[in-house]
């Protein structure tokens, strides 16, 4: 697969006469690294658990049917993440949809919103959302922002001449849409449905609260109740099979694609597609996944706050001082996940054999491991190799920036497959350093990419929660650990102000996400 | 003409480089020493309970003590990973089995003896390496509108009838549910616990819930009529949403059911602690008059268990209480009701 993967590759893309550049080469192979520590983690633990054990847990009906759950789940969850994701990229890109400058701001707010605060507020004012169809519209809701924010960002980036002359030509609005647009955004529509799914393996806390259950909700009973962390470590392992074949399967088909044209000359769209009589009936729909995924979840919290805490016990830390925490670690994370995702995504990206594509898939595997594995296996690391690192703010950092590592890089990677080779090729022909090439013109060309690297990783970062309260700095608390504390004292009305503002500094870089991008888009560009 | 474009991506990486870098300044600053006079414990405790002690033991002795709070398994986990590297020098959980597992695991250190005194001896760990500080006990919680004190079973073993298929909840992960099973299988035998853990199973249907917390919401919501709950979470449930919207009671079932469980909660010190003399304070601080006190007003709603100290919250009276004959041994660490929701596939 990898061989065929890389020759259709280098044909839709680049010439592969390219020497691999070694300092991206080292500093990718270390990266990579990195993110697999928790797996080999889990390998040492899973060593420590005789067979007849795992095998015990792992062969019985209960397994087929949590399995069976988690893929039935994962399949329509992602489709619908797919469908909404790029329908809205598209309506608010390339369409004449009314106020969608605001809207492709506010359809990325709801990454901001914690999957365990949204299921909370459902199954708290309507508890017949539950189960499968609960778990289906929650998650939904909440991921198809990994779609459509990197859909989006493609599309302001890719050039819209292909698709005016397909309309000049005569192709019809859908099949300009479905032959062209689609057609360029194809790579990263797969990479977002890669994130929805691998997203979907890992997920807890929503599930627990919706009672439903999956194979990874019975790793963390494992971890919760049998003393037996070697055990839930093992099954662990079931879930990190599944994120590879799901890795193999978006592999497949992305190879089958073309790669997207490199958008040399973007400039600015000029006329957007009418929507006619669709006009309505879209914004509508808009509408309803706004209220959905955005309104029932904010008005909860509202109403909670509204209803005070009746709970007289003390707070252990203002809600001032959690938010300072939260920003700072995930602001940090954020960086250094952006960072981290470069390298990686140039190499990827400009030498795209066989090797460098393996060790990019490798990195993608994090996002299938629940945070509370990832923890786990960095206390294990750090205090065997670094114990001065343990339970400070730094290693608390690494954690987030490991578990998040594939949302930077799939923005960051996004941008670099766009930003032209041409440019830098120009300017190394004019006697600039690799390095200098580098900062100078290849840094400003993907900046878009890596600004939406850091809003996506600051967004999910507020609201982690399991490898929080593992790895916090001892008596550091953060709205997500407040938040969970008051929840588990059933005091709602005293969790309430830290889900608000969980939410209220997470707009904060949705508002510059979509500033970024319009400013962009209303630049003066020199024309093709 | 593509200047603006340039200045605008330069000043966003250079956002990013100074984010960086500050996170690297964080990295170093977090590892700065501690003061020597600073305990660190890990509480599996409801946060709040805890915080409440903690405030006043810091203000009574001027020993600061920063508080972890996890779920308490993932923290004794976390304690087993971190070994003698552990930076811990107390664990405090809601329940026994936890604290018996470190003790099996010989990573906890001997209580005083004047400590372990403050409390009646069955709540205290057998081989003295924890002590007891607060108990709950499981009792029935039903729906008001649904079922009259009439409908409700003396027994626990009545939960797997046929009558209440569809009404009665369950939260098999819960770690309160584990000593139930594993009292059933006290007075029962394995194979009765296992046909009455296939006969509520069977009884739950789609109604398996994560915790305590959502049973009590959702018997007093009238989703399901009944549930076995550990106390408090009823009390505290009341304590957030008023007298006024509580549509549930809580009933005691038949003196000695095997239902009938007391949990205790208790606190440790670590062997590999540096600060022994200063976390035995705290473990004294907390079975004394005055921290028993403080439980006893606070809105946990459990009893104290130390130092004659009664609860003041309107709860039965401790010593009314007729409990299944069941010792803290007995319990264990509740690997046997683990294996035995395993092999239910309740878990």
């Amino acid at each position: 697969m990898a061989t065929l993967a890389s020759g259709l590759n280098s044909i839709g893309q680049l010439p592969a006469r390219r020497r691999l550049p070694r300092g991206l080469l080292v500093a990718s192979s270390l990266i990579a690294a990195l993110l697999l520590l928790p797996l080999i983690f889990l390998l040492l633990e899973a060593r420590q658990v005789g067979w007849g054990q795992v095998s015990a847990l792992l062969f019985r009906p209960l397994t087929a049917t949590l399995l069976g759950n988690l893929l039935q789940l994962a399949v329509v969850v992602t489709a619908l993440a797919a469908g909404i994701g790029t329908g809205a990229a598209w309506l608010v890109e390339r369409s004449d949809l009314p106020g969608r400058r605001l809207l492709a701001l506010v359809l990325v707010l709801p990454l901001a919103i914690p999957d365990f605060v949204v299921a909370f507020g459902w199954v708290s004012i309507l508890p017949s959302v539950s189960g499968y169809g609960g778990a289906v519209l929650v998650m939904t809701a909440g991921l198809y922002p990994l779609v459509y924010l990197p859909v989006a960002a493609s599309l302001r980036g890719a050039d819209p001449s292909l698709e005016e002359t397909a309309r000049t030509l005569g192709l019809g609005p859908w099949r300009t849409f479905w032959h062209v647009t689609l057609r360029q955004a194809r790579p990263t529509i797969l990479a977002g449905c890669l994130l929805v799914s691998l997203a979907l393996l890992a997920e807890y806390g929503a599930f627990e609260i919706l009672g439903y259950q999956t194979f990874t909700t019975e790793i963390f009973t494992e971890f919760q109740v049998g003393f037996n962390a070697p055990a839930a470590c093992a099954l662990s392992l079931v879930v990190v099979l599944l994120g590879l074949l799901v890795l193999a399967g978006e592999g497949t088909l992305r190879d089958r694609g073309r790669g997207t044209r490199a958008a040399h000359n973007s400039r600015k769209l000029i006329s957007p597609q009418r929507l006619g009589a669709w006009r309505w009936p879209l914004v509508g729909g808009i509408l309803l996944l706004i209220a959905v995924a955005l309104g029932m979840p904010i008005g909860v919290i509202g109403y909670w706050l509204a209803q005070g805490g009746s709970s007289t016990l003390p707070q252990s830390a203002s809600v001032g001082n959690a938010a300072l925490h939260t920003v700072w670690y995930s602001a940090a994370a954020a960086a250094v996940a952006t960072v981290l995702a470069l390298p990686v995504a140039l190499l990827a990206v400009r030498s795209p054999i066989r090797s460098v594509r393996l060790l990019e898939r490798s990195t993608y595997i994090v996002q299938g491991l629940p945070g509370l594995v990832i923890a786990l296996a960095l206390v294990f690391f750090a205090l065997h190799y670094l114990p001065f690192v343990y339970q400070t703010s730094g290693l608390l950092i690494a954690a987030y920036a490991i578990v998040f590592f594939p949302l930077a890089y799939v923005a960051v990677r996004a941008s670099v497959m766009q930003a032209p080779v041409g440019l830098e090729e120009v300017a190394r022909s004019l006697g600039r350093t690799p390095w200098q090439v580098r900062w100078r013109v290849t840094l400003p060309l993907i900046a878009p990419g890596l600004a939406a690297a850091f809003c996506l990783v600051f967004l999910s970062a507020v609201t982690e929660l399991t490898a929080t309260l593992i790895l916090v700095p001892t008596g550091v608390q953060t709205l997500a650990t407040q938040f969970w504390a008051f929840t588990g004292q059933v005091s709602y009305g005293a969790a309430a102000p830290y889900a608000a503002a969980m939410i209220a500094i997470s707009i904060v870089p949705g508002i510059l996400l979509g500033y970024w991008f319009d400013r962009r888009q209303r630049l003066p560009r020199g024309s093709s | 003409m593509t200047r603006p474009t340039v200045a605008t991506s330069a000043l966003a990486v250079r956002v990013v480089l100074v984010a960086l870098g500050l996170a690297l300044l964080s990295a170093c600053g977090g590892a700065a020493g501690r003061p020597q006079t600073t305990l660190v414990l890990y509480n599996g405790q409801h946060p709040q309970t805890t915080d409440s002690l903690v405030a006043t033991f810091e203000r009574q002795t001027g020993i600061q003590v920063t508080v972890r709070s996890n779920d308490e398994d993932v923290l004794a986990d976390q304690i087993v990973l971190e070994g003698s590297a552990s930076p811990a020098d107390l664990v405090y959980t809601e329940n026994s089995p936890a604290l018996e597992y470190l003790q099996g695991k010989n990573l906890l250190a001997k209580v005083p003896r004047s400590t372990l005194a403050q409390v009646p001896a069955r709540y205290n760990s057998s081989a003295s390496r924890w002590v007891g500080v607060s108990a709950r006990v499981s009792v029935l919680v039903y729906n008001t509108k649904m079922l009259t004190p009439s409908h409700l079973p003396a027994s626990v073993l009545n939960l797997a009838d046929p009558r209440w298929k569809g009404l009665l909840g369950l939260a098999p992960s819960e770690t309160d549910f584990q000593p139930i099973i594993t009292s059933i299988a006290h007075q029962y035998g394995r194979a009765e616990a296992l046909r009455w853990l296939d006969g509520v199973k069977a009884n739950a249907g789609p109604h398996l819930y994560p915790d305590n917390e959502a049973i009590t919401a959702r018997v007093n919501s009238g989703e399901i009529a009944i549930g076995i709950i550990n106390h408090y979470y009823w009390y505290r449930l009341r304590a957030e949403i008023g007298s006024d919207q509580m549509h549930s009671a809580i009933a005691y079932l038949g003196p000695r059911d095997a239902g009938y469980v007391i949990d205790v909660s208790g606190a440790a010190v670590l062997k590999s602690s540096k600060h022994r003399q200063a976390a035995e304070r705290f473990l004294a601080f907390l079975v004394s008059h005055q921290g028993q006190d403080l439980l006893a007003h606070s809105d946990s709603f459990e009893y104290p268990l130390g130092s004659g100290v009664a609860t003041v919250k309107g709860l039965r009276p401790f010593a009314s209480l007729q409990p299944a004959p069941l010792t803290i041994e007995d319990l264990g660490d509740g690997a046997e009701a683990v294996a035995l929701l395993h092999q239910a596939e309740l878990l």
